[in-house]
């Protein structure tokens, strides 16, 4: 199966780089690769540079001012604790889904099974307008929630996290399938006639093999979280100190002009993201030596 | 693996967890916006459907996306074929950013190109509008939507043998003629599935294209910027109508993929 936005957990991609040999070819070789490294430095490189020097060509000062706003520091804060939590159940939940749909045999599985893909097709604000139409206070269960239960869902961190397991659903579970289907049968199988219960053949056999697919699925779909807009910014409103998260802070600051302050946040979302992109790689790598 | 019948209770209950998060999680709200699209009647959500805004935002919506397809479809093979074949210092670090737009905030990159091409920007033409107007739209979309068709076709490209491609070669047949006749009908179908997410994610696209084009309306408006701004305004019967065409979409887009996904190895 092939993965969707995920690194391979399978093969390293480097392929049979021997180049075949050809005279003339060197010209030909060498424009190719310009013209691709060119586009890679002009759609990404030089925007990641633009914010890095707008963070940072102002002294290490500007920055500081710049993220010890405390409009800054919260919205930084609730991103990642929200992001946390979502990491937390989507791990779980995706883990299990995933075994469910590689072990079990049950009908509409071929439709679950695609159905599991809808957050990565569809627009991340619709999601935030359909949770709004789902859980606003208006509605039967808002209503239930805000009346009986005293609390609300919507423009608070509850609705955020929400709408962060809805767009982060595929990402643990499209990681660690591949992985469960590769897994040889006989050993599960070879740990059942031993005697272990199922738990322990999770726990012994299962799950260290998937361990490395696990946990760069949770890095990944919590960087995703980290950065998640369109529907965070329906489904929790733009207040600040409250239910404003780093990206719609950032956002917030772009529209009022405020260029500057935009760019402290921006830049520790950057960096949290590159740190995690190395992680991945880390855990995955480590698999195959 | 095999698959297993349902036999315990343990594996009914994890099962029934399953079902029904997912259940909760994905299908309700898309009962909920159904019904509220449906609410006050088919005919008033074609009306609406009809507006001139709405025709624009798609228009704009549908020309961002063939725009960013056509981009990244050809500097994408190219990129792949370059990681693939080609040695050269640096390599990781080129193909660890390749995967830089799956992790960096939407709203990020807008900001990005604003710092660059808005007003005072260090690379705004004097008489060429890039930021709020549609190549800043552009830009972010081709930006959003980069990694897909590289990363597809990849690891396709690093698992072909080599021999036909040489013996074409030494039949005589140039570059180009060896990659048309040789290359691309292997690389075929894991290049069909790139280019159908790369046109998901940029139709989908919402931080990005709303940052950098200014939200305008009717100008740098696309379907998913006019459906914030409708909630905005409570034009809900709008928003709901945008949405669920967005989201009729989407599931056609999952179901092309479902069928490439089924095709025989390649």
């Amino acid at each position: 199966m092939t993965d969707i936005s995920l690194p391979s957990a399978k093969a390293p991609l480097n392929g049979d780089a021997r180049p075949v040999p050809r005279p003339q070819a060197a010209w030909g070789a060498w424009s190719l690769r310009f013209a691709a490294l060119s586009y890679l430095a002009v759609f990404i490189a030089v925007p990641l540079l633009a914010i890095g020097v707008e963070g940072l060509g102002g002294g290490l000062e500007t920055f500081v001012t710049s993220i010890t706003r405390p409009a800054a520091l919260n919205a930084v804060w609730l991103s990642v604790w929200t992001a946390a939590v979502m990491t937390v159940i989507n791990t779980v939940m995706g883990t299990l889904t995933a075994y469910v749909l590689t072990m079990y045999k049950f009908p509409g599985k071929a439709v679950f099974n695609a159905l599991v893909d809808l957050p990565f097709a569809i627009p991340t604000l619709v999601t935030g307008v359909m949770l709004v139409l789902l859980y606003g206070p208006q509605t039967a269960i808002g209503g239930f929630f805000e009346k009986q239960l005293g609390f609300r869902i919507l423009f608070a961190p509850p609705g955020i996290v929400l709408a962060l397991l809805f767009v982060s659903y595929p990402f643990v579970l499209r990681m660690v399938q591949p992985v469960l289907q590769e897994l040889e049968a006989n050993q599960e199988e070879a740990a059942h006639t031993l005697g272990a219960t199922p738990w322990t053949t999770f726990r012994r056999v299962i799950f260290p093999a998937i361990r490395p697919a696990v946990i760069s699925g949770a890095l990944i779909s919590f960087g995703r979280a980290l950065g998640e807009f369109g529907s965070i910014v329906v489904v929790a409103g733009n207040i600040p100190m409250r239910s404003q998260t780093a990206a719609v802070y950032v956002y917030g600051q772009v529209e009022g002009g405020n260029m500057q302050s935009a760019s402290g946040v921006s830049l520790v979302l950057l960096a949290i993201a590159f740190s995690i992109t190395l992680g991945v790689d880390f855990f995955l790598r480590r698999r195959h030596a | 693996m095999r698959e297993l019948r349902i036999r315990t209770p343990l594996q009914a209950l994890l099962l029934a967890l399953v079902l029904g998060y997912a259940g909760i999680l994905l299908l309700a709200p898309m009962v909920a916006i159904t019904q509220g699209a449906l609410g006050s009647g088919l005919g008033k959500l074609i009306e609406a459907l009809l507006t001139p805004d709405v025709i624009d935002a798609f228009e704009l919506t549908f020309l961002l996306a063939f725009g960013a397809v056509i981009i990244n479809t050809i500097a994408g093979i190219a990129l792949a074929w370059v990681l693939v074949r080609h040695n050269f210092p640096g390599k990781n670090v080129v193909n660890a950013l390749v995967d830089a737009p799956f992790s960096f905030s939407p709203v990020i990159i807008g900001y990005a190109l604003i710092l660059l091409f808005g007003r005072n920007g260090w690379l705004q033409p004097a008489n060429f509008q890039i930021a709020f107007a549609w190549p800043g739209m552009l830009l972010a979309t081709i930006f959003v939507s980069l990694p897909f068709v590289t990363r597809e076709v990849q690891p396709v490209l690093a698992d072909l043998t080599r021999e036909q491609e040489e013996a074409a070669f030494t039949l005589g047949a140039s570059r180009w003629r060896t990659f048309r006749r040789i290359i691309l009908p292997q690389i075929w179908s894991g290049l069909l599935y790139g280019i159908v997410l790369t046109f998901a994610r940029s139709v989908g696209e919402f931080g990005a294209v709303a940052v950098v084009g200014g939200s305008i309306e009717r100008q740098t408006e696309t379907a998913t910027v006019f459906v914030f701004r409708a909630m905005d305004d409570r034009n809900l019967i709008g928003a709901y109508g945008v949405s669920v065409t967005l989201g009729l979409l989407s599931i056609a887009i999952l179901v092309v993929m479902s069928l490439l996904r089924r095709r025989p190895a390649r």
